[in-house]
């Protein structure tokens, strides 16, 4: 079973369309998706190395309830423990999961829910990754935001009472330049108390930059931990190169990044272990950088703009629920964030059991933010990277999470 | 007994039970200060610095002395850097350096917290430091100029207790600063030890939070922290953990 990823638009000339049927249907027309391109920093570090050769070892059929009680038995939860609780043995036992991961939740986060927003400044993208909206071969409304309309939307947002914003853009070098976003990353700090991006992988030095601007966190998601089906799936472009994207979060942290986010697309392989490798990724990089503040998302894969079809598989809300709480039960320092791919009750329900983050007035357009939030006409928008589920407006996430007895936080940081 | 009372920067409380930050709601602070006689409130600066319309300032009831604390710090800078910004707040002088390099277990950082209290406490501050039950490191805060010291119980949100028992004795015993337990006490009988082992306060925030019925527990903290702190005064503590006395004098057979 997998999703019909191939869409080829009438616009593409005929040595475009070539060319990319070349890509998908000829391995030997791709590049090494484990070499480095020219201008990629390599750091000496182990934990890819440590963290693959886990998730190749991981058998989870060979676990047995037994296995999962004994899992949710011990105080602190071993690399085996949390095997067992990713398996399918653990399923019928999601909800002793969840009563533990809402316990250790409430230890460490209490009754709290952060809120924050994304921001899109821009969709340009060289990259070809079959599964993703903003793919360089599909035919979607381009755009790149000044620096202006950056500010506009910035404006429009921190009027609503947001306080934590993620910048974010598609992944062209050409179009959307360190130096683009770093500005944008400087108007941000001014209208906001917390700055996040998640833009394509970048060198210690331009992290450094980026952090001078005023960033604090870098989210990068690997999509899928399995470099086999990594190379089927990112055909063209930079983020082709599997191991320089895994080290993004290292060279974040080593250039002063207080935190850093990471992530598995789920749907995209095969989901229990592309959760392992999440969580060991996470594991590796606390044990080494100890000061850092470190969070997981969990996206699964969404229908995109002119592929209505493409669906998240075998992962439905019971799996992911169960890799949520096995995630918070492995790691309860950790931060959680449950994006607006999820749905409302989805959401209300996660935020009590393991999430600790969610986004709200989310819009993954470009520069759409003034009439998604008052109606005001545009008909200039760039297009979306994915559809979203939850489309509530801070206002209504902040009283409804209320409602549900939690307290919304917008923002719970000082920047020093 | 009823002159008993805790002094702390030139300050005087009567209860002994301060409440932490880590969770926070109305409903909590309510029952802190109706139910278990709370006089002070620690307060994150981090989450304080918000436009919320719900801000934390705006729960603290008149008449609580605010202890801003440093959390999110991770170096003396940090750390200092927020308290001036917690004082340019209104939070007044008061100031618990909290200094963590490490995000799992956020235990403190004995060396950073004791170089952010020698700065604060020149500016001024009333110095009240988290940190790691080491008797060096405490007598080191002593001369930098803290005016209490706050060894951990056990790892913070744990409720385990006091599974530094033996070290915050020490503490006890050999430094002249009020002792404040911090961190990892979960139940009142947990504080009860604490107050009995000659603690001045403790601080406490998870056990409450996390309570199905916040006003009874917050009372049941406050009976506790009396009793224990009864017990002490009475003489009964130490003798309780180091054996019973025998009621013929060992050495009664000496002559002169």
């Amino acid at each position: 079973m997998d999703n019909n990823y191939f869409v080829d638009s009438d616009k593409l000339s005929e040595a475009a369309l070539e060319k990319k049927h070349r890509l998908e249907n000829d391995p030997s027309s791709r590049t090494d998706h484990m070499k480095y391109m020219e201008g990629m920093e390599q750091i000496s570090s182990d934990i890819r190395e440590r963290v693959l050769s886990e998730m190749k070892s991981y058998d989870y059929s060979k676990y047995t309830p037994a296995d999962v009680l004994r899992a949710l038995r011990h105080d602190t939860c071993s690399v085996e423990d949390f095997k067992a609780l990713l398996s399918p043995a653990a399923e019928p036992f999601l909800e002793q999961m969840a009563e533990r991961a809402r316990l250790e939740t409430q230890k460490h986060f209490g009754n709290t829910v952060y809120l924050f927003t994304p921001l899109y400044i821009a969709n340009y993208c060289e990259n070809y990754c079959v599964y993703c909206g903003f793919n360089c071969y599909n035919d979607i409304r381009r755009m790149k935001l000044s620096m202006e309309q950056i500010e506009h939307e910035m404006k429009v947002i921190s009027e609503s009472g947001m306080e934590e914003i993620l910048i974010l853009t598609g992944e062209s070098r050409a179009q959307s330049s360190v130096e683009y976003i770093g500005e944008a990353c400087k108007l941000a700090r001014k209208y906001f108390r917390l700055v996040g991006i998640e833009i394509y992988p970048v060198n210690t030095d331009e992290y450094r930059y980026l952090h001078e601007c005023g960033v604090d966190y870098v989210t990068v998601f690997q999509e899928t931990y399995d470099s086999d089906r990594y190379e089927q799936l990112h055909l063209l472009g930079h983020k082709r190169v599997f191991p320089y994207r895994f080290e993004a979060q290292e060279r974040a942290l080593m250039a002063g990044m207080r935190g850093i986010a990471c992530s598995a697309l789920l749907g995209l392989s095969d989901f229990r272990r592309d959760a392992l490798a999440s969580a060991l990724h996470v594991y590796h990089l606390q044990r080494k950088y100890p000061h850092a503040e470190i969070s997981l998302s969990c996206p699964r894969l969404r229908p995109i703009v002119n592929n209505e079809k493409i669906n998240p598989l075998d992962v439905h809300e019971k799996q992911l629920c169960q890799v949520l709480c096995a995630y918070r039960i492995f790691l309860p320092f950790c931060g959680i964030t449950v994006s607006s791919r999820e749905s409302e009750s989805f959401r209300n329900g996660i935020v009590k059991i393991a999430a600790t983050k969610i986004s709200a007035g989310v819009s993954t357009g470009i520069g759409d933010h003034e009439s998604k939030y008052t109606g005001k006409e545009n008909d200039e928008a760039g297009d979306e990277q994915f559809e979203i589920s939850d489309g509530r407006s801070l206002r209504k996430m902040y009283d409804d999470m209320s409602e549900e007895g939690l307290q919304p936080v917008l923002n719970d940081y000082l920047y020093v | 007994m009823k002159d008993d009372k805790l002094i702390i920067g030139g300050r005087e409380f009567h209860s002994r039970f301060i409440l932490g930050s880590g969770k926070y709601s109305l409903s909590l602070i309510e029952a802190a200060v109706n139910y278990a006689g709370a006089e002070m409130i620690t307060l994150a600066v981090r989450r304080a610095n918000t436009a919320e319309s719900e801000n934390i300032l705006d729960y603290i009831p008149k008449g609580v002395t605010l202890l801003p604390n440093t959390s999110g710090a991770r170096n003396a800078e940090e750390a200092v850097r927020i308290a001036r910004l917690a004082r340019e707040l209104g939070c007044g002088d008061f100031v618990k350096v909290e200094i963590m390099r490490d995000t799992k277990y956020l235990l403190p950082d004995n060396q950073e917290t004791i170089r952010a209290t020698e700065i604060l406490a020149k500016e001024g501050f009333v110095v009240m430091p988290y940190m790691y039950p080491d008797l060096n490191a405490a007598r080191d805060l002593v001369n930098a100029g803290a005016a209490s010291v706050m060894p951990l119980a056990s790892p913070i949100g744990s409720n385990k207790g006091l599974a530094t028992r033996d070290f915050i004795q020490i503490l006890i015993d050999e430094i002249d600063l009020p002792i404040i337990v911090d961190a990892g006490i979960g139940r009142p009988s947990q504080a009860c030890e604490a107050m009995e082992m000659g603690a001045a306060a403790v601080m406490s925030n998870t056990a409450l939070a996390t309570a199905g019925d916040l006003p009874a527990m917050a009372e049941a903290f406050r009976q506790a922290i009396e009793a224990g702190r009864k017990a002490y005064l009475s003489g009964l503590g130490r003798v309780l953990t180091r054996g019973a006395s025998p009621s013929d004098t060992l050495t009664g057979f000496l002559r002169d």
